[in-house]
């Protein structure tokens, strides 16, 4: 079925082992309502610095590497900004996708999990949820928003059996304190949906980004985690019997 | 053709003990072998061994040699003896341990000169590297005895000259060995000389009877000279104690024998490629008959390669600084063509296909030989993870599609030099170096004119001279000149071969072909996305033209966007596939020297940079001077949507009208492949098969970080055996020029933020 849904995009890639599994077309949808002090794509951060797009136009481009992701063992991803700020227009990309036999991934903060509708859910092969702190304080200061809606969607995928990966990226001084990484563990062990969670070090590729719009990075002197912590971390999660890598 | 089978011949007989099948055995026909003798194989790679203590004591013996060897970038030259098959008295690297022997010249690394080709090129690649030419050679070669070389200049014309020097046309083999033709050397391991003797004379025998025309005169004089060149294969074979005139009876003299008719090719020719063809598979019936026989054991069949791939590793030829600057390094394309399904769609996989790539752990990375795997969705699974580990280990290894090879020249094709495929003893090809098709657009906006000198090369015609480029006149404009340019350049390519032939012929690799042979006529062009990125940038935006005094367009300032190659977008990719199309039938009206069927490839070795140093401004905003994208690659950071949208463009360019190979060069940092280091080979293999599987054809994968290479420019020492894939080929990073440093590094990593 054809719509005319419309929504705000900043720009679509590529990518490979990274964004879900195999390679896969990453939609990125303009527009997040937290402020992630490590964010690595500031320029997705409004909704109106997007190019509106329709739903047929990105589904033509998606089509162009139907055949290519479907042998390579990839799909469609849904990220941003944030893809439930845009709930139609990712629920049709979602269901247009499988439709057209892909798997299908969102890739979201949890954030605003309540706008995802059972049936967007229901086109939904995968759930990558970034779990940003599990230190309620630590997670506002370092987003701008509240953790709770995130918990609550994880525990919501968990009971309609949607699979998810968690992410969790590692900041050094802002998410490496060992209670709430223990914490999220214990949190992540109990989702029988979850398959594997990421560990992902923090990192500054983004920072050209901020002095190309002009607005400073936050972290910019904060280091990137050494490889020893980030396994560290990782075998928090793998002695919760999780994959983590 | 046909052999006379002697009945009672008992040393055939055992050499071929335990061997099925009968057609081979009539007929010289090592795929009709293959097929009814090799054991397809299906698993992973658990059952490779290491390195012995000996191969490791053979390779280190020799890879001592080569820092002193990069210093003064020969290590030695015999500049008194002009190599033939019999030249060189024989040499070893360590004669107690070396289990395949046999080297170019009298040591390993002493380079030979081979002045056939050219007498210029021979001095100038001695004085280059300190040596005094002999004066006898000087002597023999510039009064006595013509060479290629200076046969093609006496049938140059002035046009040819000028588009040859105002580099419009080049990398033309007219001053040194074409190369690119593969012997089919199985043949001497399974028939042995004597037999392949027997089946020339046959060949020469039918000849005879036909009246003495130029063509038939020719080809007589041929036969003759590959059956004296084969008599000079056994008699250097058995200078190092191998009796190579009967069939080789164990896997060991089967490596060696092959090993032998592919080294006096070297020893004949310096051929800008001299590939080796499709072997593992051939000598996998050998090692599998003596491991099922009990005589060896894995790790003996693992080091029989591993000494084979050594010796492949250190052939070497004296050629100019210039052409080793163009071609990055000191490249010999013993390129080995691994894997494929057979037309009876059992694998052509075998565990000796592991064991060859199994050498760029044994030996660690090289360039050399130029593994290449011919790549197929339907190869076991096992295999493919394998290839892709190596690629992700190494970068050492390029892919091309069996799916598109097989259906057009067989199960048993090969690949010469980098991405031109033939059937293994049935076709060659004429090397055809590329035409600059970028130079050419410009040539089109200045009615013929360099835009670098201003020299009129082209026919005179009237410039373009509005303020702003229209495509319909640019397109009609640039029509007219690729028309001018096809005729020249297949007309100067007929020059240089009917040259090569009469002075410079491939008397052995010929031997080991049969009679009458396939011709190729491989003609190429480079430049191919600059010239499509130009016409997008003229016809979905506007392009500003700049001119000097004398009216020449020196610069253009494109306003607005534009569509660029290598984003999987029809309306750029389209003009990319226009311009191949349109090129290849250009070329297809002009006739060939001894009827060569037309191919073209989309290639640029590494030449990118030095077409990109002598090509001026160009309209889709490339800066004079600026490289070139490698072959088919999109320009360096045009490609903005990742691996697979690149590759998918490049898949659109037709096989069918670019036979002789589409190139792409592709750079992935190993994030790029995956978080999960555990499942980046799965995911590689998951883009060969689909990029295959688009009708995409050739990929070099280079899994790298731009870091690694930063680092290995600033400290080259640590990085002795960094090897990554350019264009058809691997080379050393640390041996390439700095300016070809600077362009892989500008060019696209895909990697993952």
């Amino acid at each position: 079925m054809r719509t005319s849904t419309t929504g705000r995009i900043h720009s679509w890639d590529l990518s490979t082992g990274v964004d879900g599994p195999g390679t896969r077309f990453v939609l990125f949808v303009s527009g997040c309502p937290l402020r992630c002090l490590y964010c690595a794509n500031p320029d997705t951060w409004h909704m109106r610095d997007g190019r509106e797009t329709t739903v047929d136009e990105v589904m033509a481009e998606i089509e162009k590497y139907r055949a290519f992701l479907t042998t390579a063992g990839g799909g469609v991803t849904v990220t941003g900004g944030e893809p439930l700020l845009q709930p139609a227009f990712t629920g049709e990309i979602l269901r247009r996708s499988k439709e057209a036999g892909l798997h299908t991934a969102l890739d979201t903060s949890g954030f605003l999990g309540a706008r995802a509708s059972d049936e967007l859910l229901a086109h939904t092969d995968l759930v990558l949820l970034d779990i940003k702190s599990f230190d309620v304080p630590a997670y506002r200061r370092l987003t701008g928003g509240e953790l709770a809606p995130t918990l609550g969607f994880a525990t919501r995928l968990d009971r309609l059996g949607v699979p998810m990966w968690i992410r969790y990226v590692l900041v050094p001084g802002w998410t490496d304190d060992p209670e709430a990484v223990a914490g999220l563990a214990a949190f992540v062990a109990g989702l029988g949906s979850v398959d594997r969670v990421d560990v992902l070090p923090f990192h500054k590729l983004g920072a050209a980004k901020y002095e190309a719009l002009g607005i400073p990075f936050p972290l910019r002197d904060t280091p990137v985690p050494a490889r020893e912590s980030v396994e560290r971390v990782r075998e928090r999660f793998r002695e919760r019997g999780l994959k983590a890598y | 053709m046909t052999i006379t089978v002697t009945a009672d011949n008992r040393t055939t007989a055992d050499a071929w003990r335990d061997f099925a099948g009968s057609g081979w055995r009539e007929h010289v026909d090592v795929r009709d072998f293959i097929q009814a003798n090799y054991t397809p194989y299906e698993g992973d790679a658990t059952f490779l061994t290491g390195p012995t203590d000996r191969t490791r004591a053979v390779w280190e013996k020799v890879s001592a040699l080569f820092p002193e060897e990069r210093r003064r970038g020969v290590l030695d030259v015999d500049t008194a003896t002009p190599s033939t098959i019999t030249s060189h008295a024989p040499g070893w690297i360590d004669r107690d341990r070396e289990l395949i022997v046999g080297l170019q010249t009298d040591a390993p690394l002493r380079r030979a000169i081979m002045p056939n080709g050219g007498l210029r090129m021979v001095e100038s690649g001695l004085k280059a590297y300190g040596y005094e030419p002999d004066p006898f050679v000087t002597r023999v070669f510039g009064t006595y005895r013509k060479t290629h070389n200076d046969g093609v200049f006496d049938a140059y014309t002035p046009e040819m000259r000028a588009a040859r020097k105002a580099g419009i046309i080049t990398g033309l083999p007219d001053a040194y060995g074409r190369g690119r033709i593969i012997g089919d050397y199985r043949r001497v391991a399974l028939y042995g000389t004597d037999r392949l003797i027997e089946a020339k004379q046959a060949e020469r025998a039918l000849l005879d009877a036909r009246p003495s025309t130029a063509d038939v005169i020719r080809d007589r004089e041929e036969l003759a000279e590959q059956t004296r060149a084969l008599g000079e294969l056994a008699e250097m074979a058995a200078s190092y104690g191998c009796d190579v005139t009967r069939p080789a009876a164990t896997a060991h003299e089967a490596v060696q024998w092959l090993y032998l008719g592919y080294l006096a090719a070297v020893k004949e020719q310096n051929g800008a490629a001299m590939s080796l063809g499709r072997t593992s598979t051939f000598l996998d019936v050998y090692l599998q008959r003596d491991l099922d026989e009990g005589v060896i054991d894995e790790s003996r069949a693992q080091e029989l390669i591993d000494d084979f791939v050594i010796k492949l590793r250190i052939v070497r030829f004296l050629r100019t600084p210039e052409y080793d600057a163009l071609f990055s390094g000191d490249p010999t394309w013993v390129t080995e063509s691994i894997g494929g399904m057979g037309q009876d769609g059992r694998t052509l996989v075998t565990r000796t296909s592991f064991r060859f790539l199994q050498t760029l752990y044994n030996l660690g990375p090289a360039p050399e030989p130029n593994l290449t795997v011919l790549w197929s969705p339907q190869l076991p699974f096992g295999f493919k993870e394998f290839c892709a580990q190596v690629s992700i280990d190494t970068s050492a290894v390029q892919y091309e599609s069996d799916e598109l090879t097989r259906p057009r020249t067989g199960d048993d094709t090969a690949i010469a030099c980098c991405v031109s495929a033939m059937a293994v003893g049935k076709q060659m090809q004429f090397f055809g170096a590329r035409v600059n098709l970028a130079k050419a657009l410009l040539y089109a906006v200045n009615g013929g004119r360099d835009e670098m000198t201003g020299a009129q090369i082209a026919p005179a015609a009237p410039p373009l001279t509005g303020e702003y480029l229209d495509h319909d006149e640019l397109s009609a404009a640039y029509d007219r000149v690729l028309d001018w340019l096809a005729k020249t350049y297949v007309d100067a390519l007929n020059v240089i071969h009917y040259m090569h032939d009469k002075y410079a012929y491939e008397r052995v690799e010929m031997a080991l072909h049969d009679h009458p042979v396939h011709r190729f006529m491989a003609c190429g062009i480079a430049g191919l996305s600059v010239a499509a990125d130009s016409l997008s940038a003229v016809k979905y935006a506007r392009v500003k033209v700049f001119r000097d005094g004398t009216g020449l367009a020196v610069d253009f300032r494109t306003e607005g966007d534009f569509p660029a190659y290598g984003n999987n977008d029809d309306r750029a990719d389209g003009i990319a596939v226009g311009l191949v199309e349109s090129f290849m039938a250009k070329v297809r009206r002009h006739p060939t020297y001894r009827g060569a069927e037309h191919t073209q490839s989309v290639l640029t070795i590494t030449s990118n940079v030095v077409y990109g140093q002598h090509t001026g401004n160009t309209p889709d905003g490339r800066r004079a001077g600026a490289p070139f994208a490698p072959g088919a690659n999109p320009m360096n950071g045009r490609d903005r949507h990742g691996v697979a949208a690149s590759a998918l463009s490049v898949a659109k360019l037709p096989y069918e009208q670019a036979r002789d190979g589409i190139s792409l060069t592709t750079t992935v940092t190993p994030e790029g492949l995956g978080h999960n280091p555990d499942e980046r080979a799965g995911h590689l293999v998951g883009i060969l098969d689909a990029y295959t599987a688009s009708g995409g054809f050739h990929m070099n994968v280079n899994v790298l970080d731009r870091a690694t290479l930063e680092d290995a420019m600033h400290h080259p020492e640590k990085y002795p055996d960094l090897t990554i894939r350019v264009s058809g080929y691997a080379v050393n990073f640390v041996r390439l020029t700095r300016e070809q440093q600077l362009d892989v590094i500008s060019r696209t990593f895909h990697g993952s933020l």
